[in-house]
């Protein structure tokens, strides 16, 4: 008689789900872990995996985004920078009213400019895989060739910056999401290189916000300075925290999107198919990637009061990691939650978050990937994944391909 | 074995409003495969009635637009334009305007309420005008097209307070009367009033408080001229509006011996239609016509005329209607309801009005946007939050939970310190939350 090997705890899982090893498919790992929907580790921190409990916690006002609340005793501290100057956090990490603030300045630039963009993404796809093709013709790295290159071509025209500056924004963006892992995981030398980009980007920045201070363009910059609309103007410090913010949450998490959304259609090809001849197929698939395969995999928040989620009451002052990749596969939501069905009625996917947080770019995001997928199914002559499953990066929270090199008989037009 | 636990075949839903045809959606969602019959005595398939004081009101939305939207087919016979004019429970069987005579298994009363009339005899002048139906709105808006000098509305609840705030978007002058001390008192208290006095001030609204209209005045042709205050006081206005509040459609009931008055019919908590001897098992009332006891609040018997609570208490009805009594489920969701007006929203849940304090708890009353909660004794029992709605979930669960007042929020946007004051609802009025206020004071809730 065998025994059976002891259980691992929800805190054990967890640490298993870090490890690199487990970046291809962490499903199971996360399914297991859901069995208990709010755990608590030995450092205190709160695992909350079912989609009752998250989408609960999202909405309670007695949680909070900015991670210094619980060292701080005085709120909303404006932390000074490594060289002297203010720096403030994020809307991503701020909590109202601060954050209602900025989001509605945010809100009122970004969501008529994105309004109507389509065609405008259709032509930029359309260009990056023609000059893939060009150089290399049945070979198509979705993550190099089309996935990275989008998003920053897009906000970098958001934003008004110059097109022979996009290559300088791109390396921004690559060397700052490094900066999105946790800080225990970066050598000195990451660290100190972090710094350095975070100082060239504000450099950047600042220059680029001179120059439109002294002649206005039609960009989400100009009108961020200039408000108007019943919005005051953005402050300095509040416009570098938005635009850094814009760059990089708007940029690996769309990157992931895209390529996720390849892996899932090329793993089956009936979507594939329907896709290449309905493109209204692209908008519930677009979501079913988003709450199959998540670009992030989960979100942290810290509570200001106790909180009951079921028999358990975190106390005030906990740190809780919302698994929003494990209430994304709840079968207390969804009927067999770990087959990929784009056309499954429940909706109310998490990616993108909830409540006062929910993310500021997701119609930008949909739009790119129903796009860009639209546009893989419709102009790639029988695509086949060249290794499957593909190697991934590190990071396990904004988890995705490093490549997913793709092999087509040929482009059509 | 009595007709009332066998499978029911015929379901006879009078009233073809929201309470009514999501009651049939459910229904039919549940399986019912038999015959399903709807009645309205408007001719109108069912519309959404929350547009017709907004955005009807204000131009923005055809009264012909605002069509429910359906959840399913319903495979169900349409009786509409014709009232529902006599219950026989003996014989169950329901009685139309024209003749008409639909037997039924089960029967659901969701004939709702209308505006609660002019309360003097006689004539109104024209000009004077009710708010319930799309063809009140409808003659309303005409009014209003029109340009008149100003308008009268009489009443600051809910309705009077949109009507307001519609007639302010249009450029139009407006006095608002009510009784209260300040606008919406009896359903939200004097915290949340005092903001909307502030509101409507601030929009422009010549707002006239603790006072009431003692009658009409009419010019040589019959027309609506202005109207006499009970204050002594005069307001010049070519159009009136009044709103002061609805009674139940329950006339049609009368001989039936089903316990109704202009408060509802009364019920149980599973939606069960009460006789003086008992419940009566075949018999179901939902939405605004119901009055039953709410499981959350010790049994307080209470009608909610919101949007939320025809829905909810319409599937708790439905899901009844094809059980027997051992499966059947009480109606106890937290009550919520939301306004806009004036540029902000309103949303409340759980029952405010039974309040003795009340505490802001999140932002602040001065920037517009804010949460205030309700505690009767040392109990949560409400919470409204005005340009905040999201978070009111949380606050609705806490109620549901029966959770201590004031709640430990500690929100980033809360004070630094809860203080309490006092809730300042009125005292007894003939308005329905301040009756019923009245009812409990004296009981305590567990």
């Amino acid at each position: 008689m065998t025994m059976a090997p002891p259980a691992l705890t929800p805190a054990d899982l967890f640490q298993r789900i870090l490890l690199p090893e487990h970046r291809p498919n962490p499903y199971p790992l996360w399914a297991e872990l859901r069995d208990q929907p709010v755990a608590r580790t030995d450092q205190g921190v709160y695992l909350v995996s079912s989609h009752r409990f998250i989408t609960q916690l999202l909405r309670d006002p007695r949680i909070s985004a900015d991670r210094l609340t619980q060292h701080t005793a005085k709120r909303h501290t404006r932390l000074t920078g490594e060289d002297g100057k203010p720096v403030s956090s994020s809307l991503l990490q701020q909590d109202p009213p601060a954050h209602d603030d900025l989001r509605r300045q945010v809100m009122h630039q970004f969501v008529p400019r994105i309004t109507g963009m389509r065609p405008h993404i259709e032509s930029l796809v359309a260009g990056l895989l023609d000059a893939r093709a060009a150089e290399a013709p049945g070979q198509l790295d979705v993550v190099a060739d089309l996935a990275y290159p989008l998003p920053v071509a897009i906000i970098c025209e958001l934003l008004g910056v110059p097109a022979q500056d996009e290559p300088i924004f791109r390396e921004f963006a690559r060397k700052l999401t490094r900066g999105l892992d946790p800080v225990e995981a970066l050598s000195q030398q990451e660290l100190a290189e972090l710094l350095t980009t975070r100082r060239e980007l504000r450099d950047y920045l600042i220059g680029l916000i001179r120059q439109r201070h002294a002649r206005p363009g039609n960009d989400l910059l100009s009108g961020l300075m200039t408000g108007g609309d019943g919005q005051p103007p953005m402050a300095v410090a509040d416009l570098i925290s938005t635009l850094g913010l814009l760059l990089i949450a708007g940029h690996e998490t769309t990157v992931n999107l895209i390529a996720n959304g390849t892996l899932a259609l090329l793993r089956h090809p009936e979507a594939l198919a329907r896709l290449r001849d309905d493109p209204h197929y692209a908008a519930p698939l677009v979501e079913e990637v988003l709450r199959y395969d998540p670009p992030v995999q989960m979100t942290s928040r810290s509570t200001l009061a106790p909180i009951a989620l079921g028999p358990v009451t975190v106390p005030a002052g906990s740190r809780v990691t919302l698994l929003l990749a494990a209430g994304n596969r709840d079968p207390h939501q969804y009927a067999d939650p770990e087959t990929f069905r784009p056309e499954r009625p429940e909706g109310a996917h998490i990616s993108f978050g909830s409540g006062l947080h929910y993310c500021v770019g997701a119609a930008l995001a949909r739009m790119e990937a129903q796009v860009a997928l639209t546009a893989i199914a419709r102009r790639l002559q029988n695509p086949s994944l060249v290794t499957d499953p593909p190697p991934y990066r590190d990071n396990a929270i904004l988890r995705g391909p490093e490549s997913l090199p793709v092999a087509y008989e040929r482009l059509t037009g | 074995m009595s007709t009332r636990d066998r499978a029911p075949r015929r379901i006879v839903v009078t009233g073809a409003s929201l309470a009514g045809l999501r009651a049939a959606e459910h229904l039919r969602d549940a399986g019912f495969d038999g015959q399903l019959t709807l009645v309205g005595d408007e001719a109108y398939e069912p519309y959404n009635r929350p547009h017709l004081s907004k955005a009807v009101l204000s131009g923005r939305l055809a009264a012909g637009h605002c069509l429910l939207p359906r959840t399913r087919d319903l495979d169900a016979r349409w009786i509409l334009g014709t009232a529902a004019t006599r219950l026989v429970p003996a014989a169950r069987q329901v009685e139309l305007a024209d003749g008409q005579v639909l037997p039924y298994d089960r029967l659901l009363i969701a004939t709702g309420a209308r505006a609660k009339p002019w309360p003097a005899s006689g004539v109104l002048p024209r000009g004077v005008f009710l708010l319930r139906s799309r063809d009140d709105a409808e003659r309303l808006r005409s009014a209003l097209e029109v340009g008149p000098q100003r308008v009268l509305v009489v009443g600051g609840g809910f309705t009077g307070c949109e009507v307001a705030s519609s007639c302010r978007a249009l450029g139009l002058e407006v006095t608002l009367v009510h009784r209260g001390g300040a606008p919406m008192n009896s359903a939200l208290g004097a915290l949340v009033g005092g903001f909307a006095a502030g509101l409507q001030r601030a929009a422009g609204v010549d707002l006239r408080l603790g006072t009431t209209v003692a009658g009409f005045d009419t010019d040589p042709g019959g027309r609506m001229a202005g109207a006499r205050l009970s204050n002594g006081e005069v307001v010049e206005a070519d159009v009136a509006v009044v709103a002061l509040g609805a009674v139940a459609n329950v006339e049609w009931l009368a001989g039936s011996g089903l316990r109704a008055d202009a408060r509802g019919v009364r019920c149980d908590a599973a939606c069960r239609a009460m006789t003086a001897e008992g419940r009566c098992g075949e018999i179901y009332a939902a939405g605004d016509v119901a009055r039953w006891p709410h499981p959350l609040f010790d049994g307080e018997l209470v009608t909610l005329e919101h949007w939320g609570n025809a829905v909810d208490q319409s599937r708790a009805a439905a899901h009844n209607m094809l059980r027997p009594p051992s499966e059947q489920r009480e109606h106890g969701v937290v009550p919520a309801l939301w306004s806009d007006q004036f540029g902000v929203n309103i949303k409340t849940v759980g029952l405010p009005w039974l309040a003795d304090r009340v505490a802001v708890v999140q932002g602040s009353v001065e920037r517009a946007r804010f949460v205030v909660t309700y505690g009767r004794g040392n109990r949560l029992v409400g919470a409204t939050a005005v340009d905040s709605p999201r978070v009111l979930e949380t606050y609705g669960s806490l109620i549901a939970a029966r959770t201590a007042f004031p709640p430990v929020i500690n929100a980033a946007d809360g004070p630094h310190s809860v203080v309490t004051v006092d809730a300042g609802f009125p005292a007894a009025t003939s308005t329905g939350p301040a009756r019923a206020t009245r009812d409990i004071r004296e009981r305590h809730l567990r």
